[in-house]
């Protein structure tokens, strides 16, 4: 190995006049929790509509349920960010295509829409499985005690479901914040590019990458205990994880 | 617990950077070459016309016909009838850890030679002189870099080029909103979707992707240079004074023949494969310079 170490060159200015290249790799990692922060809200919130609609008595939007997860499970999700930064603009009306194209942070929004129906998909089947994994005699005692639908999914179901698949949705929340790596390819610059503009200026490969690995590492760290935190907290006796 | 994990994290990361640097110099290039009778070339997909690859699968181009000629000179050198000559495609990312490992001995692309990557490589004579222009559509009206006042422009994220824009930006007060994309196809998309009105970078970049587009005619590149020149140079492992010895007097000796400008013009004046292309890109008055007395400077006074 003919290899020049040098980790001070964290600390040295990078060429786009900003700070050094530490700083380069921070303002990566602010884009990285930026996204991953957007892209966890649309996707438990779509993730949680689309759960229950594929539980719901009515086999039209259970169906519609399938469909929306199938597709965004099923495609890549670099193709998904390519479909949506690239195709949907063409398919607009010229002027608001431009409009469109020209926005400031357009790959940043193009990254929160995409990665987010991406991982909604996924925090899809979780609500569902976790719905489907409660004692049927929860949803009919909400109905003898005259829930409706809704109020049946918003005060017993949901309440409950969370519950079981928290431990799960750790998982997706980890797996976000390293799916936020993809946007690179549409000119976002978080922490992986940034790692990347770093060896590309300087040829000092593995500190960069070494670095963001650290930073990946600490902020995935720091996630996992609160949501351990929290799992402890909500736990359900009788539950797995349980007193 | 954590703290104790990371103090091993930096114990391990300064361990293995202390036994690395020791390891220098450990490696002579020729002395393998000699020994193993064979050389790896890392090459690139896409760098057209330095080093791509053609319908067929095959490499090419003018970074590897510059190789060809350093290779023969490797042979003698060596003391060796023949020599095989092995390819290996390299990325940007890997392109620095094959050539510090030792599985490529010499790169054959097109890599702009400057005083931060030199501390950890070495590069050869010039081979090539480019400057960070833009391109535009005719249509838009747009020449000087004053021009593009206010406008979205595309740049590839994590190149010099970005940052010169960046600082043209900032000390000309254009207002530019600037928009990096990954790679030269993806930046090209962007101007030819109207996503922004110029892309800057090396100007030999951008006269092959206008040359392969499909309405060549449509676009032009400035004039106006956002710095000074810059050299291309063939990358070697550093500290290795004896293999870039024989590298530099095997591109001298070759820049000397009528043959280097026959090559030159193969690439840049004439239609190459695979599509039959023509860059139209003639030898700057630099590169000429360059060529009658080669240097491996990084100062743009030189050419």
């Amino acid at each position: 190995m003919n290899y020049n170490w040098n980790w001070r060159v964290l600390f040295e200015q990078s060429p786009t006049g900003e700070g050094s290249y530490l700083h380069l790799l921070l303002t990566g990692m602010q884009w990285t929790l930026a996204t991953t922060g957007l892209v966890c809200v649309l996707a438990v919130l779509l993730g949680t509509a689309v759960g229950v609609a594929r539980t719901l008595p009515f086999a039209a939007v259970r169906i519609a349920g399938r469909c929306y997860v199938e597709i965004f499970r099923n495609i890549p999700l670099i193709v998904q960010l390519f479909l949506w930064y690239f195709v949907l603009p063409e398919l607009l009306p010229p002027d608001l295509a431009r409009w469109v194209k020209q926005l400031p942070s357009a790959s940043f929004w193009a990254a929160v829409i995409g990665i987010g129906l991406y991982m909604s998909a996924r925090v899809a089947e979780q609500v569902r499985s976790g719905i489907e994994s409660l004692p049927s005699g929860q949803s009919m005692a909400a109905k003898a005690v005259g829930f409706t639908i809704f109020q049946m999914y918003r005060h017993v179901l949901l309440p409950r479901a969370y519950r079981v698949i928290w431990p799960t949705l750790t998982t997706d929340l980890t797996n976000t914040v390293k799916a936020t790596s993809v946007a690179l390819t549409i000119g976002l610059s978080e922490l992986t590019a940034q790692a990347n503009a770093m060896q590309e200026f300087s040829f000092q490969v593995f500190e960069a990458f070494s670095a963001a690995l650290a930073i990946y590492f600490v902020v995935n760290m720091a996630m996992l205990m609160a949501m351990r935190r929290v799992e402890r907290y909500i736990a359900m006796p009788g539950y797995s994880g349980g007193r | 617990m954590i703290s104790k994990f990371f103090g091993a994290l930096t114990l391990a990361a300064l361990a293995l950077g202390t036994t690395q640097a020791s390891g220098q110099n450990a490696t002579s290039t020729l002395k393998k070459i000699a020994e193993t009778g064979s050389i790896t070339l890392s090459v690139r997909d896409n760098q057209l016309p330095f080093s791509y690859i053609d319908d067929n699968q095959k490499v090419m181009g003018y970074s590897l016909d510059l190789c060809n000629q350093v290779v023969g000179a490797i042979k003698i050198a060596v003391g060796l009838k023949a020599i095989d000559v092995k390819t290996q495609l390299v990325t940007a990312q890997t392109r620095i850890p094959l050539l510090a490992n030792g599985t490529v001995d010499l790169d054959c692309s097109s890599v702009t030679n400057n005083a931060a990557r030199q501390q950890q490589v070495a590069f050869s004579n010039t081979t090539f002189l480019t400057a960070t222009t833009f391109a535009y559509k005719k249509q838009s009206g747009l020449k000087t870099i004053t021009d593009l006042k206010g406008k979205t422009v595309v740049s590839i994220a994590g190149t010099n080029n970005i940052v010169q824009l960046n600082e043209a930006n900032t000390k000309r007060d254009l207002g530019i909103r600037i928009v990096g994309a990954k790679t030269m196809a993806e930046a090209f998309l962007m101007l030819s979707t109207d996503r922004a009105v110029a892309l800057v970078t090396d100007d030999i970049l951008l006269a092959s992707f206008i040359a392969a587009s499909a309405d060549a005619d449509a676009y032009a590149i400035s004039t106006d240079a956002f710095a000074p020149v810059e050299p291309y140079g063939l990358v070697m492992r550093r500290d290795d004074p004896e293999f870039k010895r024989v590298v530099d007097k095997a591109l001298a000796n070759y820049f000397a023949t009528p043959a280097a400008i026959e090559t030159y013009n193969k690439w840049f004046m004439k239609p190459i494969p695979p599509k039959n292309i023509t860059l139209n890109f003639p030898m700057s008055a630099g590169l000429k310079k360059a060529f009658a007395k080669p240097t491996d400077s990084i100062d743009p006074a030189a050419y």
